[in-house]
């Protein structure tokens, strides 16, 4: 075991990786420089620029080479530096990565890892801040995993590149420089396993990503109230191991999803559609959710506070789960999480 | 090429009685430059096509009872059914895949040339497309990294001069796609496609600079596309005089003039040629209507690679 932020971790998965395999290669704006937040740093100066290649600012065409180059051999790992440029490779990732295995009758596979970070709370702005992932759920095809910390990055990214499919491996820029103990080498952790980081017996919290270390500190808070919170990382939304959340909920009776990405048409909505099915004989209350309200991101730091989905937010639905029905309760105020 | 305008000939009359299916983009008329190309080619090279790409796939190798069991939805054809005209598929021959988006296939043939000299292998890749494409953005971005890396792709214009519905000149101030890249210094040549020794002469030349990893080449060829942007197309922009001067830009015509004049083959051998071509035709059409739809359950089992 050794201690490593994020940043580390998927270092040196990266390295470790392509150590194994030589057919892993390295491409994206910056990365033989280490990129901004230094993730493939060191990569360029082991491996050589063959492998670790920069590319120019053309999302749309370098998603596509890396696209074509994993349907002829090599397993690369694309990175787009900010998710919210995944707009310009959008045509190539839903287009052709996501449907060369199907629409060629299973002729072509598409063993691609593109990685990207999003999330707000560096003050970069709308354009550098979203949390875009629901769009890619969407679509048949992709594998969409979104890590909480640095073990689970690591794990997780390494099986992403073993996988035969295009994975988006999402990556959330306020987890960058926390640290975690890890393996090293580090260990494979499945796709579609989802993991019961708390265990409680009241309601059950599903936190993606950031919002996970958010949904711990919210459950010690409900603790002291005597609420006894199960904190569940579903780890991988594509696929999304809907027997774990929904054998908890239906334990708990209630249920509550945390993302920080805008909460309409979030993540979010598709878990609750999926978890009132599975789980609606039990449910003593409606499925809350806690998300970014409905506006882009503002850069100014207390409104930029103000927008990000935390603890306290947390608290207050997860309360809001448990009082209702009672005669003062107070609903969970779904008015800002809404759309006009 | 004569199987492939018997093929689309067909292909034209099964669309009428709705025996294929989807959107049906032909290239009669521009067959010369599938045969030229891809009759120098060997199955590991790689081929990437664009929307209308039977030609290409069956040049390329793709057995043509396949590529027609595909077009008719059959659990025969070459990607059982479920790809159709425009995601044709014959990994076997090297034929990577028709892609649908106008200029999608650009960086994923630069990606596969990518492949092939990081592996150190001779084996090259070609990029069918339209003018259409050169419009769109994927083309310039693959063309800067293709210039930027060096890469064994040989970029295949076929310049038929509309860009679906429009003349070129309404979509661009540049006439000739060979100029739009000529400020990255790699080889360009401009020929006309109708004439089916220079397309093969031209692509020769890069070809053999292409094995020894050299790259990337464009080559643009002046084609004529005798039907609509798709079947069903009105054509109501299209030029009635253009259709006269047919003959003079049919390549088989044009070519078997040529062998003819030059006494490589006779007008009986030629006459042979079509017989065999239609005649396996419809031993393909037989061979599709033969195969059954695929089972409905094949699709979900297909979305992800195990």
């Amino acid at each position: 075991m050794t201690e490593a932020t994020f940043v580390e971790a998927v270092n040196r998965t990266l390295a470790h990786a392509m150590r194994e395999d030589e057919r892993v290669i390295v491409l994206g704006e910056d990365v033989a420089e280490g990129g901004p937040y230094l993730v493939t740093a060191g990569l360029a100066e082991e491996f050589g620029r063959e492998r670790v290649r920069n590319t120019p600012i053309s999302e749309g065409a370098v998603c596509g080479v890396a696209v074509g180059a994993a349907q002829s051999g090599l397993r690369p790992v694309v990175e787009i530096m900010f998710i919210d440029f995944i707009t310009l490779a959008l045509d190539q990732l839903v287009n052709q990565a996501a449907k060369a295995h199907f629409m060629s009758g299973g002729q072509l596979s598409v063993p691609l890892v593109l990685r990207t970070q999003g999330g707000s709370g560096q003050r970069n702005g709308a354009q550098h801040s979203q949390s875009l992932e629901a769009w890619l759920t969407h679509i048949p095809g992709l594998k969409v995993v979104m890590p909480s910390g640095a073990a689970d990055a690591a794990g997780l990214l390494l099986s992403a590149i073993a996988d035969p499919n295009p994975v988006v491996f999402v990556e959330n820029k306020s987890l960058y420089f926390r640290k975690e103990r890890l393996t090293d080498p580090p260990e494979p952790i499945a796709l579609g396993r989802a993991n019961t980081v708390r265990a409680g017996r009241d309601v059950t919290i599903v936190a993606l990503s950031r919002l996970l270390g958010d949904a711990l500190e919210a459950a010690s808070r409900l603790a002291q109230d005597g609420i006894e919170a199960e904190v569940i990382d579903p780890r991988t939304l594509v696929p999304l191991d809907l027997e774990t959340l929904a054998n908890s909920v239906r334990r708990t009776g209630r249920a509550l999803i945390a993302h920080e990405a805008v909460a309409a048409g979030g993540f979010g909505a598709e878990l609750a559609a999926q978890l009132q099915a599975a789980a609606f004989d039990y449910l003593e209350a409606p499925i809350q959710r806690v998300g970014a309200p409905f506006t882009p991101v503002p850069v100014s730091p207390p409104l930029e506070d103000a927008y990000r989905p935390g603890p306290d937010e947390i608290v207050r639905a997860a309360k809001s789960a448990m009082e209702w029905g009672e005669y003062d309760a107070e609903p969970w105020d779904h008015g800002a999480i809404a759309p006009p | 090429m004569w199987r492939i305008r018997c093929f689309e000939e067909r292909v034209a009359q099964l669309k009428r009685t709705l025996v294929v299916h989807g959107l049906i983009h032909l290239s009669i008329g521009g067959e010369g430059v599938a045969a030229a190309v891809c009759g120098q080619l060997r199955d590991d090279d790689a081929v990437y096509s664009g929307h209308r790409a039977h030609g290409h796939a069956i040049a390329k190798g793709a057995p043509i009872d396949r590529v027609m069991a595909e077009l008719m939805g059959r659990v025969d054809g070459l990607c059982q059914g479920i790809g159709g005209s425009m995601h044709l598929v014959d990994s076997e021959h090297g034929f990577m895949g028709a892609t649908g988006v106008v200029g999608g296939n650009l960086p994923l043939a630069l990606g596969t040339a990518l492949t092939q000299h990081l592996l150190g292998s001779d084996e090259v890749t070609v990029a069918f497309f339209g003018d259409g494409a050169v419009q769109a953005g994927h083309f310039n971005e693959t063309i800067n990294l293709a210039a930027l890396w060096k890469l064994p792709v040989i970029f295949v214009c076929e310049n038929n001069g509309f860009a679906e519905f429009t003349s070129r000149e309404e979509h661009s101030t540049v006439e000739r796609v060979s100029d739009v890249v000529a400020p990255y210094g790699f080889e360009r040549a401009t020929v006309s496609g109708s004439d089916v020794p220079a397309v093969y002469d031209a692509f020769g030349a890069f070809l053999a600079k292409a094995r020894r990893g050299d790259g990337p080449f464009l080559l643009e060829c002046l084609t004529y596309r005798r039907r609509g942007h798709y079947e069903g197309d009105q054509q109501k922009y299209r030029d009635a005089a253009a259709e006269v001067q047919w003959r003079e830009r049919d390549p088989i015509a044009r070519l078997t003039d040529f062998l003819i004049e030059d006494e490589v083959v006779d007008e009986r051998t030629v006459a042979a040629i079509e017989r065999e071509a239609a005649a396996e035709i419809e031993a393909a059409v037989q061979f599709a209507r033969d195969s059954p739809f695929p089972d409905p359950a094949i699709t979900a089992d297909l979305v992800y690679a195990k």
